[in-house]
């Protein structure tokens, strides 16, 4: 294990963290002066847990965007490594380009081989830059797809994580046609044989995150987003004040309930308390039993259902009225 | 002769009122092009499809000009024009996002952002959907994209070519997520009528950006443009930022598009129901031999069937 690394904490986590150093403050005063405490520190201690469980049993929208966007939140290739039994990431889009904010690869996942592939945000400023914040460009889409043909030849399931504020807006991605990149993939996925399930790790932005999400199962974990816009741009455009951000993440309805509850996801993946960077392991394993599940199902069904259930799931996605004609 | 000489001699021709011209403008029986700045009878502006006669500027157009222009007359049977959105999120910014429905809906004989339907261009069956920019900008919600995914339905049963004429800022924030899912839904649409082998053409118009941009748009078979239109994923103003150098000029056209390998080609409005009929045409299926010899026996063949079957 890496050393222990000074945590990151977001504000609401501020009473948190000065509980925890409370205890700490106590339990250094007790041991100076030989006093038992344990007591005390028990009860502290509980208090910090119930704490924690009401701070993110009722996070607003927003403080739930800025736990999907923790810096030590786990990535796609933190996820790869923990759930598979082997794995090997494949490079390249075979159109001239290796778009680092894209990995994939072939995999095996309780036995079985599979294609994993996702957005990857930087683990530190450095690596961010790299990969471009998880903002993929034309290739990353490309790279993506070449990845699933792969799997769609071979008969293996395709995994996708989705971990991006948005697809690259930059001035060579318009260039080298990122909206038919993305689009291309949107109809493609749905022609796959094999079952695809996609998960939301962290943030979920806009067209860049659709282009890998057209599966079979979409999950999302509880403390992932998925949104339309970002609130930020959103109440940018809308609002004209980007200070608007909260009512605007609140009225897009971007969380893991909001959207199961409009029926666009299928299952919400519970976190550990505190979210996915207090113990990714266990969010790992969460993850793990939910891919394997889906895929045990998934693998029950013919081809052509597969394509016919997914093309339904999708067909239903959509809130309108019909009046009847006169 | 310049095609304004032209223009200057005909008008002499056809319109016998030189006085009281001022009063005509004021009737708005004379328009300005917003390129070149030259008055020409609004008549002939509007027979040539808002095209400038003087300098080609390609002036804005809604659904009910691309139907009238597209289709031939009297062919529109419009599809589904009962569908209208709701409020689902109950979304409210600056303005309920029910009040600016209820708004839109009161000044447009339509109910949302498109209109579909089947008609006939140059006596060629098309499915047609026109998007219209004055409704919440063309934004893509649950009902565009209900509607769009029908129309292709429907021509995937019926073996129909679909034409989609493009003109959006993409999907409707105020509906959030739903937004978002109609660009799988009406991506998933055109991959059946894709499989079934038929054709479809979108037409690129000012604006097509974002969302649609990222779906329907970019997954022609052919993909046609106007001439100078914006075409984009992101905003112009987003990719400015993500840059320190200043962006080509034609940054985002539909030149700059044809240039880089995204679109086949730009057609004036005035020539794109020739060029739309041309292109069904090359790509139906053919039902009579090609001119090629052939041997007596195999024309005798069909010959007796023919008449087996019409004894």
């Amino acid at each position: 294990m890496a050393p222990e690394r000074k945590p990151i904490l977001l504000d609401f986590e501020k009473p948190l963290a000065e509980l925890d150093a409370r205890i700490a403050q106590i339990q250094e005063l007790a041991e100076e002066n030989e006093v038992d405490v344990s007591e005390e520190i028990r009860q502290l201690e509980l208090r910090a847990v119930q704490l924690r469980q009401e701070i993110f049993s009722s996070l607003s929208p927003l403080q739930r965007l800025q736990v999907a966007r923790h810096p030590r939140r786990p990535s796609t290739l933190d996820y790869i490594q923990a759930i598979s039994d082997e794995w090997m990431e494949l490079h390249g889009d075979r159109c001239g380009s290796d778009d680092s904010a894209v990995v994939g690869g072939v995999a095996r996942i309780g036995g079985m081989p599979v294609v994993m592939l996702g957005h990857q945000k930087g683990r530190d400023t450095k690596d961010n830059i790299a990969r471009n914040f998880g903002m993929a460009s034309p290739g990353g889409y490309r790279k993506a797809i070449r990845l699933m043909e792969h799997a769609n030849r071979f008969g293996m399931p395709i995994c996708t994580f989705i971990d991006t504020p948005g697809a690259n807006p930059n001035a060579e991605s318009e260039r080298l046609g990122q909206g038919e990149a993305i689009a291309y993939n949107l109809r493609e996925m749905f022609q796959f044989e094999v079952p695809i399930i996609c998960t939301v790790i962290g943030e979920a932005g806009s067209g860049g995150a659709l282009g890998i999400s057209v599966g079979d199962r979409l999950l999302m974990f509880e403390h992932s987003v998925y949104y339309v816009a970002s609130p930020e741009a959103c109440a940018a455009i809308l609002w004209r004040d980007a200070g608007k951000a909260p009512q605007a993440a609140e009225a897009l309805k971007i969380t893991a309930n909001d959207l199961k509850q409009l029926n666009l996801i299928d299952e919400i993946l519970p976190e550990p308390i505190g979210g996915a960077h207090a113990d990714p392991l266990a969010a790992a394993e969460t993850l793990k039993s939910a891919l394997l599940r889906h895929l045990t199902d998934l693998n029950n069904l013919t081809t052509q259902q597969r394509r016919e259930l997914r093309y339904q799931k999708f067909r239903a996605m959509g809130v309108f009225a019909e009046a009847i004609a006169e | 002769m310049s095609l304004f000489d032209w223009f200057a001699n005909r008008r002499k021709e056809t319109s016998p009122l030189k006085e009281g011209q001022e009063r005509e403008i004021a009737d708005g029986l004379w328009s300005k092009c917003d390129a070149c700045g030259v008055l020409t009878y609004a008549k002939d502006l509007r027979t040539n499809n808002m095209v400038c006669l003087e300098c080609g500027h390609h002036m804005r157009v809604y659904s009910d000009d691309r139907i009238r222009q597209l289709l031939d007359a009297n062919s529109w049977m419009p599809m589904d024009e009962q569908l209208y959105a709701v409020d689902p999120l109950g979304f409210r910014d600056r303005k309920a996002y029910s009040d600016r429905l209820r708004d839109m809906q009161g000044k447009l004989h339509f109910k949302d952002a498109v209109q579909t339907g089947i008609g006939r261009v140059d006596g060629l069956p098309v499915a047609l959907g026109a998007m219209d920019f004055r409704f919440m900008g063309g934004s893509m919600g649950s009902v565009v994209g209900e509607k769009i995914t029908r129309l292709i339905e429907r021509a995937t049963r019926e073996r129909l070519p679909v034409v989609l004429v493009c003109a959006s800022g993409g999907a409707r924030m105020q509906e959030g997520m739903l937004s978002l899912m109609q660009m799988a839904k009406i991506s998933g649409a055109l991959e059946r009528h894709r499989e079934s082998r038929l054709l479809y053409i979108p037409v690129l118009t000012h604006p097509t950006t974002g969302g649609v941009t990222a779906s329907f748009a970019m997954l022609g078979d052919i993909i046609l443009a106007e001439p100078k239109a914006t075409i984009g994923f992101a905003g112009r103003r987003v990719v400015e930022q993500t840059l320190r150098e200043k962006l080509p000029d034609n940054f985002q056209s539909a030149e700059y598009l044809l240039q880089n390998g995204f679109v086949d080609a730009i057609v004036p409005r005035t020539q794109l129901k020739a060029t739309l009929a041309q292109l069904i045409r090359l790509h139906q299926p053919v039902t009579t031999a090609p001119s090629m010899p052939v041997h007596r026996a195999d024309v005798s063949a069909p010959n007796s069937l023919h008449h087996v079957v019409e004894g």
